[in-house]
């Protein structure tokens, strides 16, 4: 990662929602960066904070959620505290978006064309004809056969797959550098699930797009990410690249992701959990967020909270030295 | 479509019929019609002759087919009171009705969207509260309270407005119009805004209810992460959306705005069929009022077939089956 260009970079990010009982810490001090071309998935448990890092680099959050610290950079530029017109130029042009669910995400009551071409006029100087041979085109680069034809009809009238790859068209259309694609697949069949992430895959690719792969599901990040960051109750708990997390996991809590997939040639009479569930935000323990989880707790674990720690492969927040997988 | 139309046209037709048989049976429960026609010392033979010669003596079935046929043909037979044409007295009462309810209609959809959606995308918290409170107020305001509360105002004390009639009418054939004379569209203002009232703060209620609703969706969120502008993601996503529950209401409404005017018609001694009706009601003029009933269901039923259609053209999902 070191030789490519960072092209977003998230410092110190502190984020809170206000709540009767006082605020409630949704992220707490997150930090990464996304370099030029790069896919970085975000993985972890509902609720541990993945979208709402989105949101923010996004800058759609909700009128409850405030950024507390840190700041957002893109491509040297603070975006963080910038005003909502700067914001809204940034969107779709620079930055853009896809949702979890194609069936919500396209207007029910506006055909293909109307929203493909309204989104392409809206950033580039292009007439009406052209706007449409964009996006025809782009229908046809997504996958949508006769999309001539198709362009002019309404989202219900197609498949959830097929709506999803328009959503994609609709994020790309306009070449934006970066794409918070938010679990995108997991409101697909299986089947169709691998084709939509190789599509995405495939079009990031050569358009040198950036994305930051939203997920729960470490099978997606096995296939198309670059780099992964583990979240957990608001903290990034590891970074690092995807091969390091899948083969030698240093966080507990990793290991447990990982211990928990089901793997094909390996004999397991269950296979194991990690036991318990993520604290709610209003009820976080001190110390390491993860330690009353944790099978590896040590003498400090829960008065100290560990910081990101460069290793050889990945960086780990916690407060362990050693490897754990030799414990295994 | 055709097949469409023709369903909704056989159904129009089945609920004519039901609504013909209530104000028939009323003929036959509401007092005696000879009573009224003969004088007090006719003999019982001359009664018998009258009744035969009514036709009151056959079955109610048969009855009741000749009074729909008489109906279909346009005979709604001749008023107690007046001795003239049932048909031809609501015709010529009808236009002044249908002037009012149609002025009260564009009153309360231009003013019931404009303060929904101001209402939904306003900032300023005062002045919603305000609307908001105003709002409950009509909403709970009886029209004919309502309507003496705007007689006193703007016809006792401001003396803009008079209190009750048409103003001068322009007539064109069977058609009789206010609207184009000074002093018909200054009659016509006070009892419309009085008929309007309820319907300008129920559209603006579920309006502004149907915003806040559609700017939570997901597709509006996609749309401002694609960097549509604000406007175009609340005048063109939002409000496509959020006008579908607004055309049905409106149907519905305008159904009941005709009934309505049964009583802002009385308050402002308006010369429609509301008013016709209330007379009527008086002195037991029963085939003015089943004539009326049926009237008025038929235009309940083609408004909602227009309201249907309306629909069809606004939201692509309903498809004809």
């Amino acid at each position: 990662m070191d030789d490519k260009q960072v092209i977003l970079s998230v410092k110190g990010l502190c984020l809170e929602f206000s709540h009767r009982k006082g605020a409630i810490k949704a992220l707490r001090d997150i930090s990464f960066d996304m370099c030029q071309g790069e896919i970085l998935g975000v993985v972890g448990e509902s609720g541990a904070g993945k979208s709402l890092t989105g949101s923010a680099i996004m800058g759609l959050l909700d009128d409850s959620a405030a950024i507390t610290a840190g700041e957002i950079v893109y491509q040297g530029q603070r975006i963080d505290n910038l005003d909502d017109a700067s914001r809204q130029a940034l969107r779709g042009k620079e930055i853009s978006a896809i949702f979890q669910d194609p069936l919500t995400s396209l207007n029910p009551v506006l055909t293909i064309e109307e929203q493909l071409t309204e989104t392409i006029l809206t950033h580039l100087p292009l007439s009406q004809s052209e706007a449409l041979e964009k996006a025809i085109a782009l229908l046809e680069e997504v996958g949508i056969a006769q999309a001539a034809e198709r362009i002019k009809q309404y989202p219900h009238q197609f498949s959830g797959g097929m709506r999803q790859r328009i959503v994609i068209a609709l994020a790309l259309c306009v070449d934006p550098f970066i794409v918070i694609a938010d679990e995108p697949t997991t409101a697909l069949d299986v089947s169709v699930q691998s084709q939509v992430l190789q599509l995405l895959k495939r079009l990031c690719k050569q358009h040198g797009t950036t994305v930051m792969l939203v997920t729960h599901d470490m099978g997606v990040i096995a296939e198309v990410c670059d780099r992964v960051a583990v979240m957990y109750a608001g903290e990034v708990v590891e970074i690092g690249k995807v091969h390091d997390i899948v083969k030698h996991p240093q966080h507990p809590y990793t290991v447990g992701l990982m211990d928990s997939i089901p793997r094909i040639g390996v004999r397991k009479k269950r296979l194991s959990q990690i036991s318990g569930s993520m604290p709610r935000l209003t009820e976080l323990p001190c110390g390491c967020k993860f330690h009353p989880r944790c099978q590896f707790k040590q003498f400090g674990c829960d008065t100290t909270t560990p910081c990101l720690k460069q290793t050889t492969t990945t960086a780990v927040a916690c407060l362990r030295d050693i490897s754990i997988e030799e414990h295994i | 479509m055709f097949v469409f139309l023709l369903k909704r046209a056989a159904q129009a037709i089945g609920i004519v019929l039901v609504v013909a048989f209530l104000s028939f049976v009323m003929f036959q429960f509401v007092g005696d019609p000879i009573e009224g026609m003969i004088s007090e010392n006719a003999t019982q033979q001359e009664r018998d002759e009258l009744r035969e010669s009514l036709g009151l003596n056959d079955g109610v079935i048969v009855q009741y087919t000749r009074f729909v046929k008489n109906m279909a043909q346009g005979n709604f037979g001749i008023s107690y009171y007046n001795k003239s044409d049932v048909l031809s007295l609501i015709i010529e009462r009808l236009p002044a009705t249908l002037e009012l309810v149609f002025v009260a209609v564009v009153i309360s959809l231009v003013v019931g969207i404009l303060l929904g959606v101001w209402s939904a995308y306003s900032r300023n918290g005062l002045m919603k509260n305000t609307v908001q409170i105003l709002s409950l107020v009509g909403v709970s305001l009886p029209s004919f309270v309502a309507g003496i509360l705007l007689i006193v105002v703007f016809s006792v004390w401001l003396k803009w407005l008079p209190s009750h009639g048409r103003g001068e009418i322009v007539e064109f054939g069977y058609w009789s119009s206010g609207l184009l004379t000074l002093s018909g569209l200054k009659a016509v203002l006070l009892p419309a805004i009085s008929l309007s009232l309820f319907m300008i703060t129920m559209i603006m209620r579920l309006l502004k209810s149907e915003i806040q609703e559609t700017m939570r969706a997901d597709y509006i969120r996609f749309a401002k992460a694609r960097g549509i502008s604000e406007r175009s993601i609340k005048y063109k996503h939002v409000l496509k959306n959020s006008i579908l529950p607004v055309v049905t209401i409106i149907g519905l409404q305008v159904g009941g705005l005709i009934a309505f005017a049964v009583v802002t018609e009385t308050i402002f001694q308006w010369p429609g069929m509301g008013l016709l009706f209330i007379q009527a009601v008086n002195y037991v003029d029963i085939p003015v009022i089943s004539a009326y009933l049926v009237i008025v269901a038929i235009m309940f039923v083609v408004i909602n077939t227009f309201v249907d259609l309306i629909y069809l053209l606004v939201d692509p999902r309903i498809k004809v089956s």
